[in-house]
């Protein structure tokens, strides 16, 4: 267990805004599940992983809070699973009722409904899980992280935007790829796309990469992907990381590949640079000495949720900051072309997808024309009649 | 139709200056700064600008201009007759947008990587103060009186009304998501706030100490544009207070507010995510830069109708102008 504790900067002034003293205490919690290494080394993950958005998620807090006489202290936990949940004990018993989640949806439904007897809010930054926003939703839990059924619409829309209406969906064979492809499928009728040809690519295990394991993939791929029906786009639902990275130039047919592979969807990248996100970036890389992740962007984005209720609402309690983010006033810059706010009816947090090819911001989901009556945002997951969710009512 | 714009150009040049007057617009992603002649509407001529040229202003006599190049860290200095290049003013890292005071001497400029707005003396070239603010420092007003500097803070989301005489901070407003641009009424007594995210303009009094309250805020709504490209960035008010003039980024429009009521009268169509705009010294004419479509919208002022558009460089960003 390590426990970084980053204080806020403060200096006072005088200030026309009511100063009213609030200290603010949060802890992202992140549990490090055994993995195997990506295919990619730029996937390695640094060990500050989510922990250096925090960080600047807390100073950005802090500079606004000078301003203010609020104080914030950001606490980072990484933990094996065997450990969460004492972690998760401890965190409460040091008083923090603002936490952040870094973890897989079994054990955040689990952490998060410990949490509850105490108050604590919880904010998801990590699982992408349907049923978390569904029929597993909790009232003290807002997600952050888009879910699958988001990203699979931003890359849906994009497709039907391209016209590449006929899609060759390769899936992998892993619960989470099963879980994407449906997603995909979903994202499919929902916006009258064809999915002409549907397959598995199974996980036979071993390691992801080996050297010159190039030579096999050039010879294999294509392959594997001959004798298929006719299609625009190579949708690749392979979110455990095994296959989609290859697929671009070893396909049998030569198309453009979209999803796992190819032009893939995130909250955030590197490279992004519109709408004043380049401040972003030379922030955080001063800050941490690297790129920033998703997964640092939507720590950030988690801290700056608590920012902006204790900012407007001059409250730190759980459900204050709660309320706050649910209501109609709540809305936040968040370097994506609009206001994020968030859905008061599953705690989802709305907003924009970017479409990335490994370089640059390719695209942005939601597409021109799709159209929704309270948000174009509401066009990309799940809508208010489509979930089950209750926890909100 | 087409005689009819020809007559309204015609009025327009007829009535224009004695003098002819230039503009000066910063080209972001051209790194050139393109002249146009404020009475023909020609462009005169184009000269690089620095790496990535965004706030722009000129001394209080006309002669000198200065530019923030972002990229190089460094104000840009130009001589507004010959356009040659002059020695160079700190900024501080990464300036985006300034003010100089009207006695010319002192520039206060933004820093948005660091959290600091920079005072730097333009006759010494020296830097005078740093002055902590919030995170992402953007728009930079001044008070008629030149006693305030107000700086507005982007994910902060504050204005922060500094001392001139100490460089201290002596008010903070908050107001809505991601505010870009501060402006002063001409007797001081306003002052109007965009904020592009949030999607409003908030408007403060200002009293006789300069201490600012937060009396409204004016939403926008136009039909057919959805609201969350309704993006105040620029504004400028008429110097008798009636008017105020917002530039809405994507939507392509700028809106014409009843300063005095603060309703919106109109809303005036530009060109592609327009961005600043300023007046001619007259007051005849507001040019607005318009980023996506590479072109000014020159707007009468009096009748608050565009009259034409004029292509300058890539990516116009800001925009002056001199007699």
């Amino acid at each position: 267990m390590r426990i970084l504790p980053l204080f806020a900067a403060l200096f006072w002034c005088m200030s026309a805004v009511t100063a009213v003293a609030i200290e603010v205490k949060a802890t992202v919690l992140r549990i490090d599940y055994p993995s195997l290494l990506p295919i990619s080394r730029y996937d390695l993950k640094p060990d500050d992983l989510g922990f250096a958005g925090a960080a600047l998620g807390d100073e950005d807090n802090g500079t606004t809070g000078g301003f203010l006489g609020h104080t914030y202290e950001t606490a980072t936990v990484a933990v094996s699973p065997e450990e969460a949940d004492a972690a998760m004990e401890q965190i409460i018993a040091d008083g923090v009722r603002l936490i952040v989640l870094m973890a897989e949806a079994p054990d955040i439904l689990r952490l998060t409904d410990q949490a509850a007897e105490s108050g604590v809010l919880v904010f998801n930054v990590s699982a992408p899980d349907i049923n978390l926003r569904d029929v597993n939703c909790r009232g003290n839990l807002l997600h952050i992280a888009p879910s699958r059924a988001m990203t699979a619409d931003a890359v849906a829309q994009f497709a039907v935007w391209k016209k590449w209406g006929d899609w060759f969906l390769l899936a992998g064979s892993n619960p989470e790829d099963v879980k994407l492809a449906d997603a995909y499928r979903r994202a499919a009728t929902k916006f009258g796309a064809k999915i002409a040809e549907d397959r598995i690519f199974a996980d036979t295990g071993g390691s992801r990469r080996t050297d010159s394991g190039h030579v096999l993939v050039q010879r294999q791929l294509p392959l594997d992907t001959q004798d298929v029906r006719d299609h625009d786009v190579v949708i690749a639902a392979d979110e455990t990381d095994y296959f989609g990275r290859y697929l671009s130039y070893h396909l049998w047919i030569p198309r453009p590949v979209m999803g796992s592979g190819g032009l893939r969807p995130t909250t955030f990248h590197g490279a992004h640079e519109a709408w004043g996100a380049t401040q972003f970036q030379t922030r955080f890389e001063e800050l941490t000495g690297r790129y920033v992740r998703p997964e640092d962007y939507n720590t950030w984005l988690a801290l700056r949720v608590i920012g902006e209720a204790v900012t407007r609402a001059s409250t730190a309690d759980p459900d204050g900051v709660r309320d706050y983010a649910l209501s109609d006033e709540f809305e936040l810059a968040a370097f994506k072309g609009q206001k994020v706010t968030f859905r008061d009816w599953n705690g989802q947090l709305r907003q924009p997808i970017l479409l990335y090819d490994g370089s640059i911001t390719v695209s942005v989901s939601p597409q021109e024309g799709f159209l929704h009556q309270v948000s174009p945002l509401d066009t990309l997951g799940l809508d208010r009649t489509e979930s089950s969710c209750q926890a909100f009512e | 139709m087409k005689r009819l714009l020809l007559t309204v150009a015609c009025a327009a040049l007829t009535s224009g200056p004695a003098l002819a007057g230039k503009a000066f617009v910063s080209n972001e992603r051209g790194n050139t700064i393109t002249v146009v002649d404020t009475e023909t509407w020609e462009v005169i001529t184009e000269f690089p600008g620095g790496n990535r040229p965004r706030g722009i202003t000129v001394s209080p006599d006309g002669g000198t201009l200065y530019v923030c190049a972002s990229d190089d860290n460094i104000i840009r200095v130009f001589d507004t007759e010959t356009y040659e290049e002059l020695p160079s003013l700190p900024s501080g890292p990464d300036p985006e947008l300034f003010i100089l005071e009207p006695s010319g001497k002192r520039l206060y400029i933004a820093n948005e990587d660091d959290n600091l707005v920079t005072v730097t003396d333009t006759e010494t070239r020296t830097i005078l103060a740093e002055v902590p603010v919030g995170v992402e420092p953007e728009g930079m007003g001044m008070s008629p009186d030149a006693k305030f500097v107000v700086n507005t803070s982007e994910t902060t989301n504050m204005a922060h009304f500094i001392s001139t005489e100490d460089y201290t901070i002596k008010h903070n407003i908050l107001v809505d998501q991601r505010p870009r641009y501060a402006q002063y009424t001409a007797d001081g007594k306003r002052l109007f706030v965009t904020s592009e995210i949030g999607g409003t303009v908030s408007v403060m009094d200002i009293a006789e100490d300069g201490a600012p309250t937060l009396v409204g805020k004016i939403g926008f709504e136009v039909p057919g544009v959805q609201p969350e490209w309704l993006q105040p960035v620029g504004a400028k008010v008429t110097s008798d207070g009636k008017r105020l003039f917002v530039a809405l980024g994507p939507a392509n429009r700028v809106a014409v507010v009843d300063a005095q009521s603060l309703k919106v009268l109109d809303y005036i169509l530009v060109g592609q995510r327009v961005w600043q705009l300023n007046f001619t010294p007259d007051e005849k004419f507001l040019l607005t830069t318009n980023g996506n479509s590479n072109d000014i919208t020159i707007i009468d002022v009096a009748a608050e109708k565009a009259i034409k558009s004029v292509q300058v460089g890539q990516q116009p960003w800001g925009v002056v102008t001199i007699d």
